[in-house]
């Protein structure tokens, strides 16, 4: 193994320097405008405040700032796993990315098929995206994902893909597949597909959400608990809540690592069986190898 | 007024606890999920991988009935008291 440059080693410290530079801040953020809580507190995203459009005012929220944090510290940890490539790998975190790359590109091949093959960064985006968002709450900042704008919004972003795909083999053909089966089963068939975004937006989002309300709910009924049982002791022994040292933790294991890493990757695979259930492909093979044999009779 | 308010309140809880009943659904239909997918396992330990990811997949959709049931749930809790109050003070300041 060669050994690193000065430079070489500058750059790394900075681009992981930036890597944590977002999420400080973030934190920074919360703590200069937001007072801490006394006791349970579930809210929404803040409003930091409210820009003034002629149509519509455009909120600035927590969600909005937080996820624009992710991107920014996710873009810099790209750039530092990136940094140094070489065709014979001679750094630790080169293997790591081409594990990662590997596996997404098996995944989506797999789940796809060859034709989507450019999807692989798609899809690897989301789920980066995704995950980095559900474990924002591990320093405590509000998780971007646990509003429903956030992810309505990448559901939208799949359902245009989704259309896109269904458009491939022209109109009419999209119009007759929604009286698929049955003709009069076509109003069913509509709101099915409206159904789509509807159901991944919510399953994301409830998901997150439904672990920060439980988790928030359990840590107050400890601080209940251990009143209950050390409150009459005398001095600093009876104010300090035992029972929230360690118990929480457990809860958010699974809330906050285990679930949230678990939404992303439904959220990916989901996006991809869609996708590629909606693209007509056996008509579409049929389509094109028509056009190249009508082309080959004109020629 | 008070007692309005109360009535308000009182039943956007009952509503949400009734709500989250729908969470028995889910919880059935993905303990049936878990259980086949270890009997496979058991019977082809060779193909746990592929199992464990379809299984997941299916549970996640499974959930989903239970989520909109969430959803309502807290849309009750949060949102529901507040808009129905103002409703109803707004009737009230209309009668006079």
């Amino acid at each position: 193994m060669k050994k690193k440059s000065g430079l070489f080693r500058l750059v790394d410290v900075l681009l992981l320097l930036m890597t944590v530079l977002p999420i400080v801040c973030g934190m920074v953020i919360k703590v200069l405008t937001k007072p801490a809580a006394e006791g349970i507190e579930i809210s929404g995203a803040g409003i930091f405040f409210t820009i003034k459009l002629p149509l519509q005012d455009l909120p600035i929220t927590e969600s909005q700032v937080n996820s624009w944090l992710v991107i920014v510290s996710v873009f810099f940890l790209c750039l530092y796993l990136t940094h140094g490539l070489a065709t014979v790998p001679n750094l630790r975190r080169q293997h790591l990315v081409e594990w990662g790359i590997e596996k997404v590109e098996n995944m989506v091949n797999e789940n796809m098929g060859e034709y989507f093959h450019n999807f692989v960064p798609f899809v690897a985006a989301i789920m980066v995206l995704s995950a980095f968002s559900s474990l924002l709450t591990l320093v405590g900042l509000y998780p971007p994902t646990s509003d429903l704008n956030v992810v309505a919004g990448w559901a939208v972003l799949v359902f245009f893909l989704i259309t896109y795909y269904k458009f491939k083999c022209g109109p009419a053909y999209y119009l007759k597949s929604f009286a698929e089966p049955v003709a009069f089963l076509a109003p069913i068939n509509i709101i099915s597909e409206f159904a789509t975004p509807v159901s991944m937006a919510f399953r994301h989002y409830g998901n997150v959400l439904s672990g920060t309300v439980i988790s928030v709910l359990v840590a107050s009924g400890l601080q209940g608990i251990s009143a209950m049982v050390f409150g009459n002791l005398s001095g600093i022994i009876g104010e300090v809540p035992f029972f929230q040292i360690g118990i929480p933790a457990v809860l958010s294991i699974y809330f906050d690592i285990f679930s949230g890493c678990l939404q992303a990757f439904i959220f990916a695979m989901l996006t991809m069986l869609y996708v590629s259930s909606a693209f007509p492909s056996d008509e579409y093979e049929e389509r094109r190898r028509k056009k190249l044999n009508r082309q080959k009779a004109a020629s | 007024m008070e007692l309005a308010i109360g009535i308000i309140l009182g039943c956007c809880a009952l509503g949400a606890g009734m709500a989250m009943i729908a969470g028995i659904g889910p919880g059935i239909g993905e303990g049936h999920a878990v259980a086949k997918a270890c009997e496979a396992i058991g019977r082809q330990p060779e193909c746990k991988g592929s199992v464990t990811t379809t299984m997941l997949m299916g549970c996640a959709v499974a959930e989903t009935t239970g989520l909109y049931a969430l959803v309502i749930a807290i849309l009750l809790i949060f949102l529901a008291p507040g808009r129905f109050v103002n409703i109803l003070v707004n009737t009230m300041s209309t009668l006079g």
